[in-house]
Parts: C-alpha cells; sequence; structure tokens
C-alpha cells in the first residue's frame, strides 16, 4: 500500500498541531492549561504513527502518554502549592536560552545532514505479532527482561517516595 | 481502494473493505436499500460524482449512524434503569408519558435544554465548556471498532481492543477538566477520586483481556468473535469474566463503585457546578459508556453476534448487551456503596493478583493443550475460580482490617475534662 | 485481512468529527432555547448552601500519587502482555516465551509485594 495524499495532509495537520502545542505548553502561564496542551500533542504524535502504519505502536502512546503520563502530571500539579500562580519567571532565563538555542542548532544540523532513507517494503499487515517476534526472540528478549528491573526500580522509587512522607 | 470499485459497479455493496455496514444492514433489514443507494451514488453515473465526495458522503453517514445508536440508545437505557430500579424498590417506576413512560426519554431531553446552563463566574470557562466535550468524545470512539454483526463495523482494526483501552483511558482527561474549571473544593475533590479509582481498575481490567487474547492470538474484535465459534470465551475465562466484570462496573463508576455520586460526602463529584446541556452531555457520556462496556464484555466473553439459534447477528448483539446492562442496574440494586479504602483494597490486593494468576493459568493450559484446549477443562476452570475468589477474598478480609478510630480532636477532650 | 488500514482510521476520525459535532448541536441548542437570567448568588461555587469558607485551591493529599505511578509501571506491563499474549498461540515459539513472561511479571510482582507490605496499597 503506498502512502497516499491523504496520509501526507494529515501528517502535516498533526505535525503543526503537535509543534504549536507543545510550544504552548512552555509558553502558557496557567500550569493546567499547559498540561492540556501536552495531551493534544502526545495525541497527534499518536496519529502520526497512525499515518506511518504502526498502529500497536500509536495506541501504545495514546494509552501510556496520554491516559497515563498525563494523569501522572495533573496529580502532581495538584499536589503542588499556589498552583493559582502559574510558572514563576526564572532566574536562570539567559542561560537557559543559550542551551536551548545550542541544542536547536545541534538537532538542525543533524536534521540536516543525516540522509534520509524511506523503506520501500510494504507495511505489514499486523504489526502487533511482528513487533512481539522481534521481542521475545533472542534478540531482544535481555532488553524486554532489563525493561522489568527498570519498571521494579521506579516501583520502588514510589514506595520509598510514599513512607518519606509520615516519617 | 474502494473508490475504485464503487466507480465500477455496485456488486459487493461494501463502500469500504472493513465496512460492509449497507451490505450487512441493507440485507438484513432494509432490503436492497444498500443497493438502490448504491446505484443512485456512483453505479449509475460512474465519474458523474467525484470519487472523494462518494467516499466522504458514506463515511459520514456510516460514522453518524454508529455515533448516533450510542446516543439514541442512552436514553432508553436511562429509562430502562429508572424502570427497573422502580421495580426492584416497589415502585411503578416513570408512566406517566407516553405508553409505559416511553416517552420520558424525550420530556428529560427537551427539559435539558430549556434549563439554564450556569457557568460560575470564578470558572475557567474555555476548559469548562470543553470538559464534557473530552469527556464524550473518547466514549463515542469506543464504538468505533465493536462488530455489530459480521462485517458490520465502522472501523476494522487490527489492534482493536487495545485501541479501545487506550480510547477510553483519555476519558480521565475530562474528568479532570471538569473538576479543575469548575473551582469547587467538592468537584475537585470528586474528580480526584474519580481519577484514582479508575486508575486502580484499569489495570484488573486490561490484564483481564491478555487472557481472551491470548485464546484468539488477535487483538482485533472480529477475529475474537469468530474465535468463539464453538464455545464462547466466558466457560473457558470464568475468573477473567469474573474480574472483568468487576473491573468495569468500577470504571463506569457505577454501584458499588459510584464514589462520584456519594452525594453524602461530595455533592455530585466533578460535575459540582454543571447544568443544563452540559451536565446532560456528562450523563449521556456516562451512559454510553455502559452500553459501549456491555458491548465490550458481550464480544470478548460472550461470543459477540454469534448465537446458538439462527437469529440476525445484530439482535444476538442487542440482546446480550441488554442482559449485560439488566445485570448492571439489577448490581446497584442490590449491593451498597463501598468506602475508598475497600474500594483501593479490592482492585490492588484482590483483583490485580487474581487477573495474573488468570493470565498464567491460561498460559499453562495454552502450553499443556496446544492443539485446542478439551472440553473437561470447562468445570475445573469453574471449580478453580470459585476457590481461588474464595481464597483471595478471605485473605483480603483477614488483611483489610477496619478503619482505624480516629481519636477526638483535643479541643473536645478539654471541653469534657472541664 | 486487514487490507484497508487508512480507510479504517479514516473511519475513527469521521466518527470522532462526528461525536463533536452532534455535542456542540446540543450546546448550540441550549444556547438557543435555555433562558439566562444571571445573579450574583448563581456565581457562589455550590457547596450545599453554605458560604464557601476560605480559598477555593486545595492541595491535594499525597496519598493518591503512588498509585498514579504504579498505575503507570502496570499499563506499561500489559503493553508488554499484549504483543506476548498474540503470538503466544504461534506455532514457530517455543515455551521459552512462557519463562521469559514469568520473569518479566515476577520481577514486577516482587515490587508489588514490596509496596503491598509496605503498606503503600493502603489508603491512609
Amino acid at each position: 500500500m503506498h502512502v497516499g495524499t491523504g496520509a501526507s495532509i494529515a501528517f502535516w495537520i498533526m505535525a503543526v498541531v503537535a509543534v504549536v502545542s507543545a510550544s504552548g505548553v512552555i509558553l502558557l502561564k496557567d500550569i493546567f492549561r499547559a498540561a492540556l496542551l501536552l495531551v493534544v500533542s502526545f495525541l497527534s504524535i499518536a496519529g502520526i504513527f497512525v499515518t506511518l502504519n504502526a498502529d500497536f505502536i500509536a495506541a501504545v502512546q495514546v494509552l501510556i502518554y496520554a491516559g497515563a503520563i498525563s494523569i501522572l502530571l495533573i496529580f502532581a500539579i495538584l499536589l503542588t502549592r499556589d498552583v493559582q500562580e502559574g510558572n514563576p519567571s526564572n532566574r536562570l532565563k539567559i542561560p537557559g536560552m543559550f542551551m536551548g538555542a545550542v541544542l536547536l542548532t545541534a538537532l538542525i544540523v543533524v536534521f540536516v545532514n543525516t540522509e534520509w532513507r524511506l523503506s520501500t517494503e510494504a507495511p505489514l499487515d499486523s504489526t502487533t505479532a511482528a513487533l512481539a517476534d522481534l521481542l521475545f526472540s533472542n534478540k531482544f528478549v535481555l532488553a524486554f527482561e532489563i525493561a522489568s528491573v527498570l519498571l521494579l526500580a521506579a516501583m520502588i522509587g514510589a514506595v520509598v517516595l510514599a513512607r518519606g512522607e509520615d516519617e | 481502494m474502494p473508490v475504485d470499485r464503487l466507480a465500477t459497479g455496485c456488486q459487493p455493496l461494501g463502500f469500504w473493505d472493513g465496512m460492509g455496514l449497507w451490505e450487512q444492514w441493507g440485507i438484513n433489514f432494509f432490503p436492497r436499500l444498500g443497493d438502490t443507494m448504491c446505484r443512485a451514488m456512483g453505479g449509475a453515473t460512474p465519474g458523474g460524482i467525484p470519487d472523494w465526495l462518494i467516499f466522504a458522503i458514506l463515511g459520514l453517514a456510516g460514522a453518524f449512524a454508529v455515533v448516533n445508536v450510542a446516543m439514541l440508545g442512552v436514553p432508553y437505557v436511562i429509562l430502562l434503569e429508572r424502570k427497573l430500579l422502580g421495580r426492584f424498590q416497589h415502585r411503578v417506576g416513570p408512566n406517566r408519558v407516553g405508553f409505559f413512560g416511553l416517552l420520558q426519554p424525550m420530556a428529560d431531553g427537551i427539559k435539558l435544554m430549556t434549563k439554564e446552563d450556569i457557568t460560575p463566574r470564578v470558572a475557567d470557562k474555555l476548559v469548562f465548556s470543553l470538559a464534557p466535550l473530552v469527556f464524550v468524545v473518547p466514549v463515542l470512539l469506543m464504538f468505533a471498532p465493536l462488530p455489530w454483526a459480521p462485517h458490520a463495523v465502522l472501523a476494522d482494526l487490527d489492534v482493536g481492543i487495545l485501541y479501545i483501552v487506550a480510547v477510553t483511558s483519555a476519558a480521565e482527561i475530562g474528568v479532570f477538566m471538569g473538576g479543575w474549571s469548575s473551582n469547587n473544593k467538592f468537584s475537585l475533590f470528586g474528580a480526584m477520586r474519580v481519577v484514582a479509582l479508575v486508575v486502580s481498575y484499569e489495570i484488573p481490567l486490561v490484564l483481564a483481556i491478555v487472557g481472551v487474547v491470548m485464546l484468539t492470538g488477535s487483538l482485533n474484535l472480529a477475529a475474537i468473535v469468530e474465535g468463539q465459534r464453538f464455545v464462547p470465551n466466558l466457560l473457558w475465562q470464568p475468573l477473567g469474566f469474573i474480574v472483568f466484570m468487576i473491573a468495569v462496573s468500577a470504571e463506569l463508576n457505577r454501584a458499588p463503585f459510584d464514589l462520584l455520586e456519594a452525594d453524602s460526602e461530595l455533592v455530585s463529584g466533578f460535575h459540582t457546578e454543571y447544568s443544563g446541556m452540559k451536565w446532560g452531555v456528562i450523563q449521556i457520556g456516562e451512559y454510553a459508556a455502559i452500553i459501549g462496556f456491555s458491548g465490550i464484555i458481550a464480544t470478548l466473553f460472550l461470543s459477540g453476534w454469534k448465537g446458538p439459534a439462527p437469529m440476525p447477528g445484530y439482535l444476538w448483539f442487542v440482546l446480550k448487551m441488554g442482559m449485560i446492562i439488566s445485570g448492571f442496574i439489577w448490581v446497584r440494586a442490590t449491593i451498597p456503596r463501598l468506602r475508598v479504602d475497600q474500594i483501593m483494597n479490592l482492585g490492588w490486593k484482590f483483583l490485580l493478583p487474581l487477573a495474573l494468576i488468570n493470565i498464567f493459568v491460561t498460559a499453562g493450559e495454552i502450553l499443556a493443550y496446544p492443539d485446542g484446549l478439551p472440553v473437561w477443562l470447562i468445570p475445573v476452570n469453574f471449580a478453580f475460580a470459585a476457590i481461588v475468589v474464595a481464597v483471595a477474598a478471605r485473605l483480603l478480609g483477614i488483611q483489610g482490617q477496619p478503619r482505624q478510630v480516629v481519636p477526638a480532636p483535643p479541643v473536645f477532650e478539654t471541653m469534657a475534662s472541664s | 485481512m486487514h487490507g484497508d488500514y487508512f480507510n479504517d482510521y479514516t473511519a475513527v476520525l469521521i466518527a470522532s468529527v462526528a461525536g463533536v459535532v452532534l455535542v456542540l448541536t446540543a450546546f448550540v441548542g441550549s444556547l438557543l432555547l435555555s433562558p439566562r437570567a444571571r445573579s450574583a448568588l448563581k456565581d457562589i461555587p455550590y457547596e450545599c448552601g453554605i458560604e464557601p469558607v476560605g480559598d477555593q485551591w486545595s492541595q491535594m493529599h499525597f496519598r493518591y500519587y503512588p498509585f498514579a505511578i504504579l498505575f503507570l509501571i502496570f499499563d506499561v506491563e500489559a503493553v508488554f502482555l499484549f504483543p506476548w499474549a498474540v503470538v503466544f498461540l504461534s506455532p514457530f515459539l517455543t515455551s521459552a516465551i512462557f519463562y521469559e513472561m514469568l520473569i518479566f511479571i515476577g520481577i514486577l510482582g516482587f515490587g508489588l509485594l514490596y509496596s503491598w507490605k509496605k503498606g503503600v496499597l493502603d489508603w491512609r
């Protein structure tokens, strides 16, 4: 199946939405609205995955990022004090801008200098099974098991945080 | 591309592959309507109408049909609930408007439309108005991959069930938006509680699906129905079914998990400040979720549109959904509301371990009998489920100690001693 | 089998647009039909008839946060379980896949038991 014009139009719309809402996250003073814009950005990235025939990854993007990480973020916002005041202005504004500019330049250089190759293979019928075959084969099984250790570390971190609060 | 096929003639009436809505319903429900439509649109004048226009019109028609099934089903589910609750409490239920109160939903709708829509002055108005929208649209999207009959599906997604889980999890953002933007303490407390509850029960819900997926080897809902050709999954997965049912009623904020509507504590949760049609839209979202989830239960565990007797698929499907909805109403009329700490214990210490056990027992069974599970496993499964549930409930009962008695604040002690 | 991938996702897109349009129609309908009578009393946050005390904003209790982190972790775990379940029946894989997942869940189960013992799962 070739990528038709519809898919490229969809890609550009969602790319623009993703970038605009991501910059909204940085620029808005109201941090709750900023978090909501972050969700919009996550969703449009999921849409980009859909145009790339990566439907499993798209569903995961919605489930984990829009469904779980955003909830975590909003919980964190509600835990903070004086949330109505919004983002206080930062003393490190100038160094921050400088670092941002350096990072942006680096990204642009990489982006321009990379030779982007498009896969000529036909997209798979079912991406889920192909993903699983790779994930549970000898190739990536170690990475898969290490992921569980990473998650365990996060879980223990949560426990320590929660216990530290009442001791 | 489907448009080519439309332009060449009317033979297969399905206008999108995987979306034979007119094909299926046209033949079963309105004879030859699909054929007539096809001739009117493309078959008679190939090239006369632009292809994309045909595509757009038919696509919109299909989408509106499915979304409307959800939206129009809601008032009648509400009526069914009021009628049944009335019966459970030895009342008659609504019976004044129309025959047997059948027009009651219309009256309710008109009433909501003509009510004043108050937006609190202190509210974040934009977020406040968008919250019902964000709450409802994910619920409506849940209906897209549901197979109503063979091939009668709006979007035959390969990742079907994962898509549904993902989309429904986005509705919590709407709850937060409503609770936050109202600028009311009770709204925010309600939103926090609901999200904590939904988040806790989403894990067992997702894990209970894994057992079904293992039996089928596909995430696609049509394939899952096809996999239940002989035996519904309920018989192979009694433990998964129990976990899924409990998790779904928590996810829907139904009794006994209706902390959202714990009106003695929280007024009415995150939608305290909502009124008029915005409140109505939130109600539509809640009841549409009930319809959608009962459709998912029917598809995953009760063999979807398949049935033992020759009857059109969508009738079987609607029948099963109706049974499940009535079951939810029965539970609501019977079981009292749980406390927050009990709910959290049930989710994390009861359902989550059971869901994990279910996955590995299913995996073991499949490993032992890779060429198809033997029939004698069905009673074994049920006995095993009963034993595991009983043991886990016992452990939970011992573990979940009663809440500590809060000592009286010092003010009262001094008053008593003086 | 699922050749019309883009058609299916276009259908999802159209369904979401249809949902938005229907909800907006309801909003516009109520905007046209509903009466408007503003008063200062209606603007007060509803707290069961008692006048609101203190600031509208109240900081949330910390107890919600560990549950959100645990939710995120188990959600990620579930994402790994789905592809595993899909290929579980496939004849090309040996029973090693079963033990791989047993180890994965075992490690996470240890974390669950740890937080259980430490009382994080208790609602306080």
